[in-house]
């Protein structure tokens, strides 16, 4: 249906205004990274605890509240990520709604996941790194023969299989999120690796905010230049905090707000 | 080189502003986009002919061509890691494939509830889909030609104005028998399409002799 000019100023200058709080007022709001030593997991929180070592995955579910902390032991290690909602797992992590939702490439503390369907999958309620990737994915076959010279594991290989043992396949696997990966881009566009962005010890806590299935592939970035073995990296699903009103995450941004509004329908 | 531009058309169709189309391009072939009237996102997946769980993807793409956007000599690479088609002329400059499509749930959460109602890219592609069997599942990080998306070093992520005059054109040659599905994108709350959705022309063209 063609749009009036009226039509069009309107939905420009709404345009505009969602482009200034999400890419100059939100950013503002966001915290500093979470300190190496801080926000201990209580151990009586903690419901399982898993070291995956490098090259490979595992498999887990986390409900509704419960969080996911993923630690990079050495400073050599990449997790890469996918999840699908386990009620209906047609539903599933959407980079790309992540990006463009929250304005930005880059996400870190007080950030979202989003699925396809308009739904915040994870919080990330705590990140000490705040440099991964959404917009290259994990190794391959040919990425692993190209920068080793010689076959070996890989994410897409470790998500492949994952998928198999939970009734799932190829088509269900689509863009993930590699965390521990600092991916920036040049001046033209290029990828480039940020060197000194990766410590030993970082972690990250992903507090579900819908029941998900979920693949973790240990495997080190296809943009690494370090052709590392990588290192081992420690998993530990454990019962997070409650999220109050004031909540990082869910407050974060107007757009934050509404994906949860939605989410919340979901569990009401 | 040979200008494919001298070979004429054996298929042309224009796709009216909001539509969905599809249609085989079988090995050589070259699909011609042309963004008839200017500034209009259009939104494209491709699957592999003989084994559609074979399709384009837009991590793989960016890994293998090592930058963020779509231009002149992008290879388009499938989740198996082949060369699916690639671009072989393009009078616009940069496309994306990063930023996916527009659903009506994600306009819901972006720009309010009450455009839930709107028709978006998403609807178009499972409607397009469903005549190949194929269903939302299916749907993976798309191309969007013509679409100007900047991503600059602090990671911000914006749809800005479309950069694609009236006329402008984006050729795809296809390495291997593709099919090619596109959403022309009905999107009215960003400035990809302008704010105002408008139609589009596909032409085919065979592999010169």
């Amino acid at each position: 249906m063609a749009q009036t000019q009226a039509q069009i100023a309107d939905n420009r200058r709404r345009y505009e205004e969602l482009r200034a709080a999400g890419q100059e007022l939100t950013p503002k709001g966001l915290p500093e990274p979470t300190a190496l030593n801080g926000a201990p997991i209580s151990p009586d929180a903690v419901i399982h605890r898993e070291v995956v070592p490098s090259g490979w995955y595992t498999t887990l579910l986390l409900r509704r509240g419960e969080a996911l902390r993923i630690i990079d032991e050495t400073g050599n290690a990449s997790v890469s990520l996918l999840a699908w909602r386990e009620e209906d797992t047609s539903e599933r992590i959407n980079c790309a709604d992540t990006i463009k939702v929250q304005w930005s490439a880059a996400i870190s503390k007080g950030r979202v996941i989003l699925s396809d369907m308009g739904h915040v999958a994870f919080s990330l309620i705590e990140d000490s790194s705040g440099a991964h990737d959404l917009l290259v994915g994990g190794s391959t076959p040919a990425s692993v023969a190209a920068s080793t010279g010689a076959s070996g594991r890989n994410t897409q290989e470790n998500f492949l299989a994952a998928a198999s043992k939970i009734g799932l396949g190829v088509r269900d696997i689509s863009p993930c999120i590699t965390f521990f990966a600092p991916v920036a881009l040049d001046d033209v566009g290029r990828f480039i690796w940020t060197e000194g962005r990766k410590r030993a010890g970082d972690f990250v806590d992903l507090r579900a905010e819908m029941n998900l299935i979920v693949v973790a592939s240990n495997c080190t970035h296809p943009l690494n230049p370090v052709a590392s073995t990588g290192g081992s990296a420690t998993l530990v699903r454990h019962r997070a905090p409650p999220a109050g009103p004031e909540d990082l995450c869910r407050t974060a941004s107007p757009e934050a707000m509404r994906a949860f509004a939605f989410t919340d329908r979901l569990y009401a | 080189m040979t200008d494919q531009a001298v070979v004429n058309p054996s298929y042309v169709f224009d796709i009216p502003s909001e539509r969905p189309w599809s249609r085989v391009l079988k090995k050589g072939q070259t699909l011609r986009i042309i963004d008839s009237e200017g500034q209009q996102a259009v939104d494209a997946l491709l699957y592999c002919a003989d084994d559609l769980a074979e399709r384009y993807s837009s991590q793989d793409t960016l890994r293998v061509q090592g930058s963020a956007y779509i231009e002149l000599g992008t290879k388009l690479i499938s989740n198996r890691g082949r060369v699916m088609a690639r671009i072989t002329a393009d009078s616009c400059g940069r496309h994306d494939t990063s930023a996916g499509c527009c659903s009506c749930e994600s306009n819901a959460v972006r720009f309010g509830e009450a455009t839930k109602y709107q028709h978006a890219c998403r609807e178009n592609f499972m409607l397009e889909l469903s005549k190949h069997g194929l269903t939302k599942r299916d749907i993976v990080s798309n191309l969007n030609f013509f679409m100007n998306v900047p991503i600059d070093a602090n990671g911000n992520f914006t749809v800005v104005d479309g950069i694609s005059a009236p006329g402008n054109y984006v050729d795809v040659t296809a390495d291997i028998d593709v099919l090619f599905v596109i959403s022309n994108c009905p999107q009215v709350n960003n400035p990809c399409n302008g704010f105002n959705p408008t139609p589009i022309r596909v032409e085919i063209r065979d592999a010169p002799v």
